[in-house]
């Protein structure tokens, strides 16, 4: 096993001071570990995640090899041929578990903000005290920047949020928590092969969840927040917003209704409807009576722009031809078809739905391993 | 899904060109094309037949003639709709498309299908009387009436998810390149 820096770098190194992870602790399992503390229904704060894949890896008594960055991966010989900061390896099969989050995904008219503003993305933001003062852009409103821009705003500078489409969801429902209801309800154990459009289930966007209370749209506007449309263009120093603001709106309440009406569902059919408390419907996202299109980058009402749109993996170590026209692995439920011996796993909707979170592995690891060890011959 | 639902729209050849096109991007790049001639006064005629895609070129089966004019209380001739209406026409005419197709995906069988829509036009912009007035719409409504086998919540899905996929509320809600030359 491999790792550029420390086990659990990219958490130590690539997250914001106040993040925690979004899956209860109770859900944050890795085989044979899960959490034992007093606090079953709290979310782990960064520095937890980090003690917990530590701990894990000394446990585990995994072969890491700390502090060892590969820098090319080629096929050779019937196999791979792994080039790191410490020599070469020679292997017959590989696996990718380098992630899916390893760059942040920033668009190209970031090039169009005038040097005035500084642009952050959320590898670089640590805490709000060390934002420049004055206004602050977030442009994108999924897990990352609903977080930032209710953290941003609580620090006194006005924020506003550039919202394009999001998947909302309630924190808890009926008294559990919604990725309780997710796993239980057997979203969670939706196969790959079983998904209609997986390409769109792998790049859905993390829903609006913090590790804490529920943190809407309408939570945001109602503290102060200012919602504008998706951020479409930056022209001759102006930011300029999509006017469809109300559309991925009600995209999103609908979308959420109906993941609703499926918990209540699967609760009545299941007899089990009076274990939770009652149904709850949300008020819809209201729709700023005249959403803003433009922002003046020039008139000193922003400093700052937090670029939360997304992250992508970086794969330009790797020199196999695996990667689809958008840099993703192609892999058929963590197989690369296309190159024997290879594998990737950890990466979103990859065997399950579940895979996308932390707990996702062990059935993901279990499956890919047993194609690998088929592969080998053992 | 059910697939008795009939709306008259090939939603399985839609399905297959997607999937083509997603593997040959460059034949789903469309080049849309009218030519126009002003008439007199405020008065043009555009016709429209020809347009370049999947990889040729390719025409409508008939050539089309727009009249666009101004009305008379513009003091004009009124030969025809204002070219600003035209965006309403445009606007209709691709999110009613998008209901029905999208209702012919889920399953939806349609009975009628109404819009009204609505764009507030402030003209002091255009007449330049006012320098912080814009000159096109300040707001678009759209108010659809849909009569289908569906719930209230599978309808209000349908318009949402023809908004997602429509080109014409694209083009009105984000910005464009738009480059004006003379030849």
């Amino acid at each position: 096993m491999l790792e550029r820096g420390r086990v659990a770098n990219s958490w130590r190194r690539e997250r914001w001071d106040s993040l925690r992870l979004l899956t209860p602790n109770w859900q944050t399992r890795l085989p044979g570990a899960h959490y034992a503390g007093p606090d079953p229904d709290g979310y782990m704060t960064r520095d937890d995640v980090v003690a917990f894949i530590d701990g894990y890896a000394a446990a585990s008594r995994s072969p890491v090899r700390t502090g060892t960055e590969v820098t090319s991966v080629r096929t050779a010989d019937g196999g791979y041929h792994v080039t790191t900061g410490d020599g070469v390896i020679a292997c017959h099969t590989l696996v990718l578990a380098s992630g899916a989050c390893n760059l942040p995904s920033v668009p190209a008219l970031r090039e169009a903000v005038p040097a005035s503003i500084e642009q952050l993305t959320p590898f670089d933001y640590r805490d709000p005290a060390r934002l420049p003062d004055g206004g602050v852009l977030v442009v994108g409103a999924s897990a990352t920047g609903v977080q930032l821009a209710a953290e941003i705003h609580r620090s006194g500078r006005p924020v506003t949020l550039a919202v394009g489409e999001h998947v909302r969801l309630p924190r808890t429902y009926r008294g559990r928590d919604v990725l309780w209801w997710m796993d239980a309800t057997g979203v969670w154990a939706q196969r790959h092969d079983e998904i209609d459009d997986l390409e769109r289930a792998r790049r859905l966007p993390s829903p609006q969840l913090t590790g804490g209370a529920t943190l809407d749209l309408n939570t945001l506007a109602a503290a102060g927040v200012t919602l504008a449309g998706r951020l479409a263009a930056i022209r001759d120093g102006h930011a300029l917003f999509s006017g469809g603001l109300r559309n991925v709106f009600a995209l999103a309440d609908l979308k959420m209704t109906r993941l609703l009406d499926a918990f209540d569902t699967w609760a009545q059919a299941t007899g089990r409807d009076g274990e939770f408390a009652p149904p709850e419907r949300y008020e819809p996202t209201a729709v700023p009576a005249s959403s803003r299109l433009r922002l003046d980058l020039g008139s000193g009402e922003i400093g700052t722009i937090v670029w939360a749109t997304g992250f992508r993996p970086d794969y330009r170590w790797l020199h196999v031809p695996v990667l689809d026209a958008k840099g993703l692995l192609r892999h058929d439920g963590g197989v690369v078809t296309a190159s024997p011996g290879l594998y990737g796993l950890g990466l979103p909707v990859l065997r399950r739905r579940r895979s996308t979170y932390i707990h996702g592995i062990e059935d993901d690891a279990r499956e890919v391993i047993g194609h690998l060890a088929a592969h080998l011959g053992l | 899904m059910t697939t008795t639902a009939d709306n008259g729209v090939n939603v399985q050849a839609l399905l297959e060109a997607r999937d083509v096109l997603k593997g040959a991007p460059e034949a789903a790049q469309f080049t849309w094309r009218a030519t126009s001639t002003w008439e007199a006064g405020v008065h043009s005629t555009t016709r429209i037949q020809n347009f370049f895609g999947l990889g040729q070129e390719q025409a409508h089966k008939t050539e089309a003639v727009f009249d666009a004019d101004h009305p008379e209380v513009f003091a004009a001739a009124d030969n025809g709709i204002t070219p600003i209406e035209y965006l309403l026409v445009g606007l209709a005419g691709c999110l009613t498309a998008g209901i029905a197709s999208v209702a012919q995906n889920r399953g939806i069988q349609l009975r009628s299908v109404r819009a009204t829509v609505e764009g507030d036009h402030d003209i002091r912009g255009i007449l330049g009387a006012d320098p912080d007035v814009r000159n096109g719409f300040n707001d678009i409504r759209v108010t659809f009436t849909v009569d289908a086998d569906a719930s209230k919540e599978d309808i209000e899905a349908l318009v949402a998810q023809s908004q997602k996929r429509s080109a014409v509320f694209d083009a009105l809600t984000n910005p464009t390149n738009v480059a004006v030359e003379v030849a």
